[in-house]
């Protein structure tokens, strides 16, 4: 055995650790990946061995090679046993790997829980911290619902360096287990004003995430961080409350007046570059939230921008970054106040840096207007031009066109201008935005009637010389625009000026090279061309250019049938039989024009991107319902459609009816409309979507003449310019014109699809060069009007959407309720089962609380998991049964019970106090910054007072004050009675079960265990008595033996805070007698108190247990104790100190105990116990009553009862036995009893009958 | 939320990569899909794609991108600092303040350059789990842990110090044998301390 010690450690000396493995990797630089797989096989050795030493170094070396990319999940079962070490060393490396390779699709993941839980626990805080850290990487809903509770202790820990992390990975835990929001948040708030600076920022963090997303909910802090924003001095937490205010004031405008005057005096005062630039930033969130229109808000906006202009003129990039991304937000709002800034902006576009340019960007696309669009869009065409890396120039290419085309074209003056740059930027090689451009193209060509003409034009010269645009092969993505020129030809045949050469051109060899869906367009278009050219020709004498015509088509269409895909394929053989059959026609001179063009009559108008979505689903649809009887299992396998046609379907093809004349079309409408209005069922279509759908009466749009002085074509390539130029012109001469004119002249009416002018006054001098009418896209008739499309069902913050104002503010419409306090572990030590019973008793709980059929779920996914679990769990045995056995016996002392906690019932303020206080609050008129501090204070304990005077019934009187808690408190316990009750019924049960199989026993009419026929419910009973009372706190307390230690108590004292302050650092302590004694941590001294592991905000109780260890147990006696604590208000704190008296009675030290009547009857007869006897007068009530009182009060379990004769028992903590046997008759009810300890048994009766006395 | 932290070196090389969000490819996402490697393939993937985003930034350039393409959409930024040989990257959504993170890493080098002496590359190369560490001290699940140095340092030395007390990973025999295997060192670049960079850091009081 030595020998193998020594030998494994001389072995370890030739182990490689990590730097040795890192030393290697860097001197195997040319076969890196050999060398690094024997490293991965010496790994497997070593993690096969059993000294945990060799197995850590290993994981850390596996950490090592998972950064390198390396898989590692396969040891994760080994992290998980380094994790498992009691060596810090080990434990740390183990907790770093796993939070660095494990996720939630980790199974070795659900064998951590007790591990993790025993770290958390751990007496050593760096433990605890480790495990922290690690599980902050890690966790899984599973661990997060498990150990929800252990670390809303540890936010309470003594030691701020485990509460800040505690604090902190509260987020992670609500994130995967949204439950534990509602009950957690109390003890969150409180972090907000821990004496640790450390822990409060953690809380400020995690507050902040959560409010991000739902910041509804977390308005009624406001007052709260106001208060920490004007008295912090940690940057960091300063910023972090401001970021937070960001995010408010768009819910509550007051709340914005109130900090703009603090916030601007910070950006006067502080000289972090950070802090200023996050205040200038919420302070603009500020201005957004206000309507704009208040004169003294103007000076803010001059405020933030001259501090935004200062930061972009910074030499330093980062402030000029950080400038330009703040200044794009003030000019969603103002854009005035930041388009006098525009030298500057252009300026940045020329910086070298592209963040800043691209940010540069951002701001341009705000600052256009009519007047400058065409001037800043030259400018940015030039940078195009510039810009050699096609990253950036791809990014200038789409702002240019989210430039022009933003809000439904609003800035475009002059289409064709539009168009020429469009065609312009075609000329860029190697982009990716091809189909943007195409898009573009499409649009415009579609939605702008009179530009069509023009569109066409270009459009065909750009099909003419398409081989400049392919050149480069098929990757370069800009033939993509010729998918567009193709359509526009085609489809806007009628405005060429020579069909038959772009005919010609459409049908070139080279074409065939062309991407697939790009050749679909051009066969179908082809098609369309053909018909045109034949209606061109058909008047006339001569067919033969129409014959021509076909015989090209015959000729070139056959390249295409031949085409790889399948679409080009199957269109170029149906235009081509359909071409040849019209060819037969032709030669018979047979008129086929008309027929033709028939083919694609009717016209295209755009749907909204959102339409499909909109359509409504008719009543009684039911896709999911099959049609004809389902087929069997085995055909329904292979016949899954494919995707053929794949992305590749423009969705200008889906809209297409040409069978389907418009008169028909207009007829269905005309039906289906009268079909609605008569259905009362029908949900009428809202005005708005009624008004869409009816827009486009294509007929009636004027159409103007394009103005002949802007020439079609302007020779030589880049036209745009000349636009400019004539643009320019044009707007002078009207200018002069107007003038001439003046009053005589009426603003023009604008076309339909016109958004409302919200351009700045000056633009509406500015008329368009035509009348353009933008066609609105299509929308289905009945769209529902939701604004809900852009939500991410997905997104986890959603769950976290949680109202917790009535939870914190007091008797709310919605306290927590049982089903959402934290799953705990009992504190209870529990009594030793077997596995069975185990089993049994946890699934009893979840039977007896059905309290929702949401919650039964939940426990049934519990159980499935339990049961997973335990399947995972058999097998990994096999393979380590070492280990695991390690792992599960820390089981049994921590086994879970899903138990609620008996914390935090109700917090008293009401609801409309809060509420009333936040409005006073912010009601209140701004605060002069300097004596922002003091008055804030003051300001919200008046609200308190306002918000009394407010409610004539709750009068700040004492007594009445009282009464609503008494009652809660008493609700409070029924709810608890109610439970233990369930709880010994249960038991009950349990026993009866069990008495089947002992049966023979009783006569056949006892009735075993108490569970009689149910004669009367049980009246509430608790045993829980009051310790102690004063007007800020109310104690009340109940004793249990401890069933594993025969010399322990456990004594539960309830905390109710009654008073509106916060109470905290509360000490409980008790001055120890010879027999008793308070059960204090290691290393306290014998009179230290123990604190009282949570703080109480106002109205909340909470439950603390305290273990005493007790010699004798046959005397009940008194303890004398104090509990200290501070009353925290807003204004002072101060110390307060309640005395009471523990009585340990003799009661308590009985554990209820089941005993079978024939060990009942044999222990009678040993003659060990002597006996007494007690005899109650005057007992009114019904016997049944009168057993359950005492199995409860006194801890005893009925043995057998027959009639109105019952035999009880029950054991003492030391294991002496107590008998009983009961009888009544009218109103006398008699005791016998027998004990091996008389005096014990002497206390006990006297208990017994104080208890009836009561009563 | 910091979304994750990366140091690699100016040829690439990672030297700590630390994830708080479990990254996975858009097109790969649905879980049963995804195999263990993806993961790690997809975090070299954004070490790789991160790398070539800021290698070519000039270093008088601003020290924030806009996110890449593998890590999130719009909302993420990578903000980053050179020192000498190594690029430290912390990508992080809208929550954070980015002046704030500069510092952050500010903060997070000067404790490195406190608890290694002098911080070189090749302390991070050969101890990167000690970074991890120091790193954890600082940063927890993607949440800002402390910013304050000194406590920092004083955490980190008393973890250390208990690590010591048990005797550390290899004991003393290995340490010996570590000792002579460092005898024929390889060419290992010298001086490349990046303590006395002198840092140009925004007028900025210390947090």
């Amino acid at each position: 055995m030595a020998l193998k010690i020594v030998k494994g450690s001389i072995d370890r000396m030739f182990d490689k650790n990590l730097q040795d493995l890192v030393r290697g990797i860097r001197n195997h630089k040319e076969d890196e990946a050999k060398y690094i797989s024997t490293c991965i096989d010496e790994i497997k050795q070593e993690l096969k061995q059993d000294n945990i030493a060799v197995k850590a170094n290993a994981v850390c070396k596996l950490t090592y090679l998972q950064m390198l990319g390396y898989d590692v999940s396969w040891a994760a079962f080994n992290i998980v046993e380094v994790m498992s070490s009691s060596k810090f060393t080990y434990k740390r490396i183990g907790y770093l790997a796993a939070s660095q390779c494990f996720h939630e699709g980790t199974d070795v993941i659900m064998l951590t829980t007790n591990q993790i839980r025993k770290d958390l626990s751990s007496p050593n805080q760096y433990d605890t911290g480790v495990a922290l850290t690690g599980l902050s990487c890690f966790v899984t809903p599973d661990l997060a619902r498990d150990l929800a509770n252990d670390i809303m202790t540890l936010m309470s820990h003594t030691k701020p360096y485990i509460r800040k992390k505690a604090v902190l990975i509260m987020y992670k835990v609500f994130l995967k287990y949204p439950e534990s929001l509602r009950p957690a948040f109390p003890r969150l708030k409180e972090k907000l004003e821990d004496p640790d600076p450390g822990v409060q920022s953690a809380a400020v963090n995690v507050i902040c995430e959560l409010a991000r997303r739902n910041p509804k909910n977390y308005l009624s802090l406001a007052p709260l961080f106001f208060k920490l924003m004007t008295s912090s001095t940690n940057n960091w937490v300063l910023i972090k409350i401001i970021k937070l205010f960001g995010a408010l004031t768009p819910l509550e405008p007051r709340l914005g007046k109130k900090l703009i005057e603090p916030l601007t005096n910070l950006i006067h005062s502080t000289s972090a570059m950070s802090l200023l630039y996050e205040c200038v930033n919420t302070v603009i969130a500020v201005l957004i939230s206000l309507s704009s229109g208040m004169p003294n808000h103007s000076a803010s906006i001059q405020l933030c921008v001259q501090k935004l202009r200062i930061l972009i003129e910074d030499s330093d990039q980062n402030l000029k970054y950080l400038g330009l991304l703040a200044m794009s937000k003030i000019l969603k709002t103002h854009p005035k106040s930041v388009q006098s800034h525009k030298d500057l902006i252009l300026q940045c576009l020329d910086d070298k840096d592209e963040s800043i340019r691209l940010r540069a960007l951002d701001l341009l696309y705000g600052m256009v207007s009519k007047k400058n669009l065409m001037e800043i869009v030259k400018k940015l065409m030039l940078h195009v031009d510039k810009a050699e890396g096609t990253t950036y120039r791809d990014e200038l290419l789409t702002k240019i066109i989210d430039i022009c085309s933003q809000s439904n074209y609003q800035y475009i003056t002059n289409f064709e201008w539009y168009i020429s740059i469009l065609v312009e930027l075609t000329r860029l090689e190697g982009t990716r935005h091809g189909h943007l451009i195409a898009s573009q193209m499409l649009d415009v060509a579609i939605r702008v009637k009179a530009i069509r003409g023009f569109a066409v034009a270009q459009m065909a010269t750009l099909l003419d010389n398409a081989h400049l645009l392919t050149g480069n092969t098929q990757r370069n993505g800009i033939c993509e625009v010729l998918y567009a020129a193709a359509w526009i030809c085609g489809e806007f045949s009628e405005h060429l000026e020579d069909p038959m050469q772009t005919l010609e051109a459409m049908l070139r060899p080279k074409v065939a090279t062309l991407p697939g869906h790009i050749q679909a367009v051009y066969v179908q278009n082809a098609a369309k061309l053909f018909a045109t050219v034949l209606q061109k020709h058909e008047g006339e004498t001569d067919s033969q250019a129409a014959q021509e015509t076909s015989q090209l088509l015959i000729d070139r269409l056959p390249l295409f049938v031949q085409s790889a895909n399948l679409e080009v394929q199957e269109r170029a053989s149906c235009i081509l039989q359909l071409v040849k059959y019209i060819q037969k026609l032709q030669q018979k001179n047979v008129e086929v024009a008309e027929e033709v063009t028939a083919l694609f009559a009717g016209e295209l108008n755009p749907v909204a991107p959102k339409a499909q979505k909109k359509v409504p689903i008719p009543e009684g649809l039911d896709l999911d319902a099959w049609i004809n009887e389902p087929p069997s299992e085995s055909e329904s396998e292979d016949e899954k459609p494919k995707v053929v046609f794949a992305k590749e379907e423009p969705k200008h093809y889906r809209s297409r009816h040409t069978e389907v004349d418009e008169k028909e079309l207009a007829r269905r409408r005309e039906v289906r409309k009268q079909e609605q209005a008569n259905n009362p069922f029908y949900i009428k279509a809202s005005p708005s979507s009624q008004k869409v759908y009816d827009a486009p009466g294509v007929e009636h749009i004027p159409v103007v003449q394009i103005d002949l002085s802007v020439p079609l074509k302007v020779p030589g390539m880049p036209m745009s310019d000349q636009y400019l130029k004539l643009e320019e012109e044009r707007r002078q001469k009207e200018k002069a014109e107007r003038k001439k004119k003046e009053k005589k002249k009426k603003r023009e009416k604008r076309g339909k699809g016109r958004k409302a002018d919200s351009g700045p006054e000056s633009e509406e001098d500015i008329t368009p060069a035509h009348q353009v009418d933008i066609v609105t896209e299509e929308m289905p008739e009945n769209a529902l009007p939701s604004d809900d499309d852009d939500k991410d069902p997905n997104d986890p913050h959603k769950a976290l959407d949680i109202d917790l104002d009535n939870l914190l503010s007091g008797f709310s419409s919605r306290p927590l309720a049982d089903s959402e306090k934290l799953p705990v572990r009992t504190h209870r030590p529990e009594v030793l089962k077997s596995p069975a019973e185990d089993r049994d008793s946890k699934s009893v709980p979840q039977e007896t609380k059905k309290k929702s059929s949401k919650e039964k779920k939940e426990k049934k996914k519990d159980k499935e998991k339990d049961r997973k679990r335990s399947k995972e769990e058999k097998k990994k045995k096999k393979k380590h049964k070492e280990v695991e056995e390690e792992l599960l016996e820390s089981q049994p002392e921590e086994a879970v019970q899903s138990e609620e906690t008996k914390e935090a019932a109700a917090p008293p303020t009401s609801t409309s106090a809060e509420a009333s206080d936040l409005d006073f609050w912010l009601s209140s008129a701004p605060v002069p910054p300097a004596a922002a501090q003091e008055v804030t204070a003051p300001s919200s304990a008046a609200a308190v007072d306002t918000s009394s005077a407010a409610a004539p019934e709750s009068e700040p009187d004492e007594p009445k004050d009282t009464e609503p808690e008494d009652t809660k408190s008493s609700k409070h316990k029924k709810k608890k009675q109610k439970k233990e009750k369930e709880e010994k019924e249960k038991k009950k049960k349990k026993r009866h079960h069990h008495h089947h199989h002992h049966g023979d026993a009783g006569g056949e009419d006892s009735v075993q265990n108490g569970t009689v026929e149910e004669e009367e419910p049980l009246p509430p009973m608790s045993n829980y008595s009051l310790l102690a009372e004063n007007s800020y706190i109310k104690m009340v307390y109940d004793i249990q033996g401890n069933h594993q230690d025969e010399s322990k108590v456990v004594v539960s004292v309830i905390f109710e805070n009654k008073s509106d302050s916060f109470l905290k650092s509360m000490e409980f302590n008790v001055l120890d007698s010879l027999n008793s004694k308070l059960q204090r941590p290691e290393g306290a001294g014998p009179h230290d108190g123990l604190t009282v592991p949570f703080q109480l905000p106002p109205g909340v109780s909470n439950e603390a247990r305290f273990v005493f260890s007790v010699q004798s147990i046959v005397m009940p006696q008194k303890l004398k104790g104090t509990l200290t604590f501070i009353v925290k208000s807003d204004e002072s704190s101060t110390h307060e100190k309640l005395d009471f008296k523990l009585h340990f009675t003799c009661t308590s030290y009985l554990i209820t105990t089941p005993c079978y009547s024939d060990a009942y009857a044999k222990l009678l007869e040993s003659g060990d116990l002597k006996g007494s006897s007690l005899r109650l007068e005057g007992i009114n009530m019904p016997f049944h009553h009168l057993l359950a009182r005492i199995c409860f009060h006194h801890h005893f379990s009925v043995v057998e009862r027959i009639d109105s004769c019952a035999s009880m028992y029950s054991r003492s903590i030391q294991g002496h036995h107590v008998c009983l046997l009961v009888k009544t008759s009218d109103q006398t009810v008699s005791i016998d009893a027998k004990c091996d300890e008389p005096s014990l048994l002497g206390n006990v009766l006297d208990e017994i009958k104080q208890t009836f006395s009561k009563c | 939320m910091i979304k994750a932290i990366l140091i690699f070196n100016n040829h690439g090389k990672p030297r700590l990569i630390r994830f708080y969000q479990y990254f996975l490819n858009m097109q790969l996402q649905i879980k049963h899909l995804c195999t263990n490697k993806m993961a790690e393939d997809m975090q070299q993937q954004i070490i790789r794609e991160t790398f070539h985003l800021v290698s070519k930034r000039d270093d008088n350039v601003c020290n924030f991108l806009e996110g890449g393409s593998l890590i999130g959409g719009s909302d993420y930024k990578l903000i980053y600092r050179h020192y000498a040989t190594l690029y430290f990257v912390f990508c992080v959504d809208s929550s954070e303040s980015e002046l704030g993170i500069l510092d952050l890493i500010q903060v997070f080098v000067e404790t490195l350059d406190k608890c290694f002496e002098n911080v070189c590359e090749l302390d991070l190369i050969f101890h990167m789990d000690k970074v991890h560490y120091i790193l954890q001290e600082v940063v927890m699940g993607g949440m800002v842990l402390e910013t304050n140095m000194n406590e920092i340092v004083a955490q980190v030395e008393l973890q250390n110090r208990m690590e010591k007390s048990e005797g550390g990973l290899s004991g003393a025999p290995a340490r010996a044998v570590s000792a002579v295997k460092n005898m024929n060192l390889p060419e290992i670049p010298r001086n490349i301390n990046i303590g006395d960079i002198n840092i140009k850091v925004p007028s900025l009081s210390p947090f």
